[in-house]
């Protein structure tokens, strides 16, 4: 069994929450999120074709560059700032261990 | 007035399938829903997504699958009233709900059957001081009368295709038309983008990219709005209108005001028959919460199927009903009187 990730995340009154997540389930960031019942929607389950999981990411971890279709739903985001991105489109891998993420209003 | 026998709110594919299992009964339905086409998420979200867990298809456009149910229950002969918002549900007798849209069409049934979804798909408002106080005086959010805009300067704010379409069209009309969009790209149509930046070198449109607005200013009504630009930093464009285009999202809405007990965006109802708690009133599909609930569209199905055999009681209590199958008679020996 492979080792599980820890995530900082901070959520929209600036409480800190540390995160355990599974790096085998094939899971992405807003599942994760979800599954630790922080207040993210993920109305469209996951198929960046909403705006509700939208998150800045403070830690300089190395993520895929957002494609075309996250670029495009970030359009609908508003306070999108140089380090927005859909948190349902980053995959949980053991590279992101310690990753740091904030939500962003809504 | 229009009068039915289930009323089902939100013309989903849980509320359409739904048609097709109360017709199985002889129960009419009606259906209201805000948006302009049936469908719900799957219409308004992903029509060209591939649907995997339907049972019977391996695989399924969204948009396609809206189309077939609309072929089956066809035979059913169900009301639409399309592009306006359920909004105030009252018991206006025995065995009798009255719904009012926000456009004022009454419609009135025994049994309400809340198939919403996430709730009410409305426009996404930019998150800017005093946004509200400028509705109705120089905000809009969508375009309903171009002429309103004849011989206005107006500012258009998004990156999609109706906030590319509507600069094109309001390009002619406008006095002045401003568009800003965070990013140097768009998402629309091509076509559409390309006659944008044909525009916008013509002159005749004010293209502002990487840049997005931050301040609604102005007394009574809208005068102004401040934009930050990435490089030039704020501007203040003089307009008469603002119209922010930023697509639509789900909200629960109306529902919340009629009296039936609701858990975290989500309707609370009981597995046997997907009743609330107030009798003649049931919710399916992603909009109702249980023990192990799945938001999936082949559990709406289920219950959709459920719960006009309840409903079916409720109205005709006397009534025996009697199950068959549509293998046996086809969907003809249940329309047939």
């Amino acid at each position: 069994m492979s080792e599980n990730i820890h995530i900082k995340v901070k959520d929209r009154e600036g409480n800190l929450h540390e995160l355990e997540a599974p790096t085998d389930m094939n899971l992405n960031l807003m599942e994760v999120l979800k599954a630790h019942e922080l207040p993210v929607e993920g109305t469209c389950g996951g198929m960046a074709l909403c705006a509700s999981c939208h998150c800045y990411v403070i830690s300089d971890h190395d993520l895929n560059d957002p494609s075309d279709d996250e670029e495009d739903m970030l359009d609908q985001a508003f306070f999108v700032e140089d380090n927005s991105r859909l948190s349902c489109q980053i995959k949980i891998k053991e590279s992101l261990d310690g990753l740091d993420v904030e939500l962003a209003p809504v | 007035m229009i009068k039915t026998d289930i009323l089902i709110i939100g013309a989903g594919p849980c509320g359409l399938f739904t048609v097709f299992e109360a017709g199985l009964l002889k129960l009419n339905c009606h259906l209201v829903d805000v948006l302009p086409a049936p469908g719900g998420q799957l219409t308004e979200i992903y029509p060209k997504k591939p649907i995997y867990d339907i049972p019977g298809y391996p695989s399924v456009l969204a948009g396609e699958l809206v189309d077939n149910l609309m072929e089956q229950i066809a035979p059913f002969k169900p009301g639409f009233t399309l592009g306006e918002k359920a909004d105030s549900l009252k018991k206006t007798g025995d065995k009798e709900f009255t719904l009012t849209t926000d456009k004022g069409t009454v419609i009135k049934a025994p049994v309400i059957a809340i198939a919403g979804g996430l709730g009410v798909f409305t426009p996404r408002k930019p998150p800017l001081e005093g946004l509200e106080k400028f509705e109705d005086n120089g905000v809009d959010y969508m375009v309903k009368d171009p002429e309103k805009y004849r011989d206005k300067n107006i500012l258009i704010a998004g990156g999609g295709d109706s906030a590319l379409d509507w600069t094109i069209e309001l390009a002619s009309v406008a006095k002045k038309i401003s568009l800003v969009h965070r990013r140097s790209s768009f998402r629309g149509a091509l076509d559409s983008v390309d006659k944008v930046m044909e525009l916008a070198k013509a002159g005749k449109i004010d293209l502002l990219t990487e840049a997005q607005a931050v301040q609604l200013n102005g007394s009574e009504n809208l005068e102004s709005v401040t934009i930050k630009h990435k490089e030039k930093g704020a501007i203040d464009i003089p307009v008469d209108f603002f119209i922010p285009l930023f697509g639509l999202t789900p909200k629960l809405g109306p529902i919340a005001e009629w009296g039936l007990n609701i858990e975290r965006s989500a309707v609370e109802v009981n597995t046997e028959d997907y009743s609330t708690n107030v009798p003649g009133i049931y919710a399916i599909g992603d909009i109702n919460t249980y023990k192990g609930k799945l938001k999936l569209i082949l559990c709406g199905f289920h219950e959709g199927t459920m719960m006009v055999q309840s409903a079916f009681k409720y109205i005709y209590p006397d009534q025996k009903l009697s199950f068959k199958y549509t293998t046996v008679t086809g969907v003809e020996g249940f329309t047939n009187e």
